[in-house]
């Protein structure tokens, strides 16, 4: 076992002031490229320039010099990242085996594994969505794609979009707001609590869904919604950048659930931004899981903006062989008695590498601040690594923070423990691991929970 | 049923078993009685075959099978349970999952889970631990009490042929001795066999005791009937120093 915090590394802050100082040209990615995004989306007028400023942020703006190596991405050829079309392949024969077994094993049936793999005909889906449609319609909740809101609800849009997270945030925000595509919209009216959980899993054909896809979510004051994004399936693209956005507004007194579950494919890099903004006496809860993708880098990010905003986030990260899964949160106390709570797990094994990263800041505003970081890892073999850096920045006065980091392995002694039960040895390590998300995957949504024990099963098999 | 011939065991490179003879028969109760440090719980841990030691000698047979070669779960699906004298906390099973999954597979049968949770109560209020602690993780912020309250409850759930008592009543308060003791008498007939170690005659009391052994060193010194247990609780193990 090992606990330290290191050094505040502010990095994790300062992202947005370090930029202008290298200069790349990225020679694939122009304003005529972005034009063309921009004329087959056929967006508004403003919307063609908020691109455009986001192209010139992102030709400013240098990759971020911290976390997991990312020079593998060529930013010189972007291009082939960002191109439409490129990105699913149109034969289920290229589906990488690893995939297909999984999804096989996961006893997803046939129509819907191609509809995940990005190949084929569109998920079935319709009828289950439309009926949710006219509930969601009554209760004057708005629920649709990011294409469809910005006609139908361009004023909404255009107040929020990218408001949260501004495109000089860091590169891949610039790059978001250049070609960003596809996602969801949310909108839930003052006081209207909306008893189903919603699913952006019914839209994940949703046109150009899927690598640059935003996510804008409003709940306003005293309204309640969750959300469950993604699919816990893994998603195989061709092309190898995920660069989403999810930004959330909690209203005053609004609750928001936001679960996700990302099992992108082994050759992904999930460079994903997740922010909410919560207002006064407002609750966001983050449950948040990362199996897939070669390398993460994932932080969701909460602003107690309003005094008694809370935070509670919740995730788990499984980092397999080849997979460099750096992922935590940010919290930032920015009104008084604010309080959140972060609660992870993080496994590593077969040489993969999982580093739980966070950052908790206290502004000067937010007096009697309360946060609450919990955050524990296993290394399944010593191949693997598991590093935790949490970091703290208090400005406030009476400020409450608890921290508590533990990186371990599989006890041979508990394992012998349940062998001495007649657990056979495989058994018992697979349920020391799920024991040890076990917190997590009570959070999770049942299917995902059922999928996660899954996933980490067939992770573990072959390890045994 | 079991049977130890001249088994020698090292650890970390150090002979901790020197050459122990052991014959339980089937229905029989065995007392082992020894200070601490002198093997009592390696021999315990041997018969279940933790990894951390090496038997370098003798032979350890259970219903005339050579144990020596079968992993740690294919003994206890053979029959054979460990209370543990520190059972491990395990965070994040409940007590009755891994019970029923323990069930399962020493039984190599589905376990229905409704009707298994009423039995696993009834015996939960047997042993006076009370009902929320099935749904709590496998030992985690259990009292010392608790921990080995809940060892003869996995007993009496797993019904072995063989139970082997490592100081299962050290550091219990007296009443909690005798719901252990009478929670081993219930599981008790003349099928199945138990080897107890303790330091107190008072977990006995309820249990018909065939033989006794005195162990030191490494070794079984001397053997008897229940009458060595009052020996050692009024003259200590000095006497049986020198007889060794």
């Amino acid at each position: 076992m090992k606990s330290y915090i290191q050094d505040i590394e502010r990095a994790l802050y300062d992202v947005r002031d370090e930029d202008k100082s290298v200069y790349k040209s990225d020679a694939g990615l122009t304003e005529e490229i972005i034009r063309d995004i921009s004329t087959r989306k056929k967006d508004p007028s403003w919307m063609l320039d908020f691109r455009l400023k986001s192209l010139e942020v992102y030709k400013k703006i240098s990759l971020p010099t911290w976390g997991p190596d990312i020079s593998e991405l060529n930013m010189n050829e972007i291009v082939t990242y960002v191109k439409p079309n490129a990105k699913q392949v149109n034969d289920w024969s290229q589906v990488p085996d690893e995939i297909k077994n999984t999804f096989d094993r996961l006893g997803i049936p046939a129509a819907e594994k191609k509809s995940l793999a990005g190949v084929g005909a569109q998920y079935d889906s319709e009828v289950v969505y439309h009926s949710i449609q006219k509930r969601l319609t009554d209760l004057g909740v708005v629920y649709t794609d990011m294409e469809t809101a910005l006609v139908e609800h361009e004023d909404i849009v255009r107040e929020y979009f990218m408001t949260l997270v501004p495109p000089k945030d860091h590169k891949f925000a610039a790059l978001h707001g250049a070609v960003w595509s596809g996602g969801s919209f949310v909108y839930v009216p003052a006081g209207v609590d909306v008893k189903i959980p919603l699913q952006s899993y019914f839209r994940l054909n949703a046109a150009g869904a899927g690598q640059f896809e935003h996510t804008l979510i409003i709940v306003e004051p005293g309204a309640k919604l969750h959300f469950i994004e993604g699919c816990s399936a893994p998603r195989y693209n061709v092309t190898n950048l995920h660069a989403g956005c999810v930004e959330l507004f909690v209203k005053e007194g609004a609750r928001l659930r936001y679960s996700t579950i990302e099992n992108w494919s082994r050759n992904m890099m999930n460079l994903n931004t997740k922010r909410a903004l919560v207002e006064k006496n407002a609750l966001v809860e983050w449950v948040s899981g990362s199996f897939g993708s070669h390398v993460s880098m994932l932080y969701p990010c909460s602003v107690l903006h309003g005094e008694g905003a809370r935070a509670e986030f919740t995730g788990v990260t499984f980092a397999g062989k080849g997979q460099n899964l750096d992922t935590g949160a940010i919290v930032v106390h920015a009104a008084p008695n604010t309080s959140a709570n972060i609660n992870t797990r993080t496994i590593s094994k077969s040489g993969g590498s999982a580093t739980y990263r966070s950052a908790v800041k206290v502004t000067k505003n937010a007096p009697f601040a309360k946060c609450s970081v919990n955050c524990e890892s296993l290394m399944l073999d010593d191949q693997s690594r598991s590093d935790t850096l949490p970091v703290m920045d208090i400005e406030g006065d009476e400020a409450d923070i608890g921290h508590e980091a533990k990186i371990g392995r599989i006890s041979e002694e508990a394992v012998f423990y349940l062998m001495a039960r007649g657990i056979s040895e495989s058994e018992a390590r697979a349920m020391i691991v799920r024991g040890f998300v076990e917190p997590i995957a009570k959070e999770l949504p049942l299917e995902y929970a059922v999928e996660m024990n899954n996933l980490i099963n067939l992770e573990l098999e072959g390890q045994l | 049923m079991l049977d130890i011939k001249n088994l020698h065991v090292k650890a970390d490179n150090k002979e901790i078993l020197r050459g122990v003879n052991l014959n339980v028969g089937k229905g029989e109760i065995h007392v082992i009685l020894g200070p601490n440090g002198s093997g009592k719980s390696t021999l315990m841990n041997v018969i279940l075959g933790h990894p951390k030691y090496e038997i370098t000698g003798g032979e350890i047979f259970f219903e005339g099978e050579d144990l020596t070669a079968l992993k740690t779960f294919e003994r206890a699906r053979r029959g054979i349970f460990l209370s543990f004298q520190n059972p491990e906390e395990i965070p994040g099973i409940t007590v009755e999952n891994m019970l029923r999954t323990a069930k399962q597979a020493v039984t190599g049968t589905k376990i229905k889970i409704l009707q298994f949770h009423k039995e696993l109560l009834a015996l939960m209020k047997e042993l006076q631990i009370s009902p929320e602690y099935a749904s709590r993780y496998m030992n985690v912020g259990f009292s010392g009490g608790e921990k080995k309250r809940n060892e003869i409850l996995q007993l009496l759930v797993l019904n072995p042929k063989l139970a082997l008592l490592d100081e299962t009543d050290s550091g219990l308060d007296v009443d909690a001795v005798e719901i252990v003791s009478q929670g081993v008498a219930k599981f008790h007939n003349e099928n199945n066999s138990c080897i107890i170690i303790t330091h107190n005659a008072q977990i006995l009391k309820h249990l018909p005791v065939n033989r006794a052994h005195i162990f030191l060193n490494g070794q079984i010194v001397k053997s008897g009937g229940a009458e060595l247990v009052s020996e050692v609780s009024e003259r200590g193990y000095a006497p049986f120093e020198v007889e060794s």
